[in-house]
């Protein structure tokens, strides 16, 4: 039986796959970021994941205004990473995991949740950031990945309390995936960031890290924050965070604090990072 | 963080989203209002386009069905403007990274600060939420 081992929240901004690629991991700037993720390298090398469940959303890459799936969920062999308008990163492709997406696929489906299929796509920072981030600069992924996009661009997104459902759902469908496989579920973006507008550039260190502590343990509090909360508390795009829900929610009522690392800032961002077990 | 559910009532949940200054949440008004100037910045991800956009702007922007309030604004490259008409930053980013000009510095042109100062403002923690979470509140 195929089990959900672990959940990751992680940031994914993409000025830290710009440091991943040029080498600068390790500079006065980004050598605090980095190194918050140094536990979780060797962790993830240990544990060896066989599929990553990875929460994230696209930024306008591989979706534009004409089609804006709420929740849809990658089901193909194989997705090359995206040129968001500088040329692809330098990565390599990521491996689906056509069987276990379709069962989920199909599975979430009879759960009440209408996903959307997605057979063909590139995948934009918002998947490879964090892979890099947790995998360092491997030739091939030591994982293969079921893409999981939501719309946290376009309103309304959905509730805290949907996301959080959603996740339980994963995790029942995954339970009764046959095979015997380690998953992990990645919950990424955020964390207070504004992108726009005259309010641009504000964060919130101390809500974020209220956030963080609502992750551990078995609080369910996270799930009821409206969006208005999180669009006053921690900017336009905090609203993001909506996605790490959907890990929390995977791993059942309980969970137990494994790491943890918050630094401000990243270029326009707050990075926030958590690894989690089922308790 | 109070334990209670999503508002459920659309008209009160919409009237929210516009309560919140130097802000303007991506609703479905915008998205209608803006879908070609959106649609317009997204077509810059293809290296020909860019080409072609850079090499006569005006004359490219005249093929889209857009208002030429918006035309203007867009050679301008005046992002608060153009978020007013309804355009999206993760569109809106096609055009300023096909001007080279990085995600941090565009932002800082909607502030009322220079990148200099905006940068310094991020390395210091960012701008504080204090009394910028609610125009009608003022808190």
């Amino acid at each position: 039986m195929a089990r959900i081992t672990a959940g990751v929240g992680s940031s994914h901004v993409p000025l830290m796959g710009v440091a991943v690629d040029q080498g600068k991991t390790r500079d006065d700037y980004f050598g605090p970021i980095f190194a918050g993720y140094d536990w979780t390298r060797e962790w993830e090398a240990q544990q060896k994941p066989d599929v990553i469940v990875l929460v994230y959303n696209d930024h306008a890459s591989a979706f534009d205004m004409k089609i804006v799936p709420t929740f849809a969920i990658g089901c193909g062999e194989h997705y090359k990473p995206a040129d968001e308008g500088w040329g692809p990163r330098p990565v390599p492709d990521v491996e689906g995991h056509a069987d276990l997406a379709w069962h989920i696929a199909q599975s979430l489906i009879l759960d009440d949740f209408d996903m959307t299929i997605i057979n063909e796509m590139d995948v934009d920072h918002g998947l490879t950031v964090p892979l890099s981030m947790m995998f360092g600069t491997p030739e091939k992924w030591p994982a293969k990945i079921v893409p999981l996009a939501v719309n946290v661009v376009t309103y309304p997104v959905p509730s805290g309390n949907r996301c959080w459902l959603l996740g339980e759902a994963i995790r029942r469908a995954v339970e009764s995936f046959p095979e015997d496989l380690n998953v992990q579920i990645w919950g990424t973006g955020g964390m207070s960031h504004q992108l726009q507008g005259p309010r641009a550039g504000l964060l919130n260190r101390e809500w974020d890290n209220r956030f963080l502590d609502l992750m551990i343990g078995d609080s369910d509090a996270a799930r009821w924050i409206p969006h208005i909360e999180y669009l006053r508390e921690t900017g336009s795009e905090g609203i993001e965070m909506v996605m790490w829900l959907i890990m929390r929610g995977a791993l059942g009522p309980r969970t137990r604090l494994l790491h943890r690392h918050y630094h401000i800032p990243c270029s326009n961002t707050a990075i926030g990072h958590i690894v989690l077990e089922p308790a | 963080m109070t334990g209670t559910p999503a508002t459920r009532d659309i008209h009160a949940y919409l009237a929210e989203l516009e309560d919140i200054p130097g802000t303007r949440v991506f609703t479905a008004a915008r998205a209608r209002r803006g879908y070609h100037i959106n649609q317009f910045a997204m077509s810059l991800m293809k290296p020909e386009n860019r080409a072609r956009f850079h090499a006569d702007e005006r004359a490219y922007l005249d093929e889209w069905p857009i208002s030429e309030e918006a035309k203007a604004a867009l050679l301008a490259r005046d992002y608060n403007a153009l978020l007013d008409m309804g355009g999206n930053v993760y569109f809106l980013s096609k055009l300023f990274s096909s001007d080279g000009i990085p995600f941090a510095e565009a932002v800082s042109t909607m502030t009322d600060m220079t990148f200099p100062e905006y940068r310094e403002m991020m390395l210091k923690g960012g701008r504080s939420p204090e009394g910028l979470r609610s125009i009608k509140g003022g808190y």
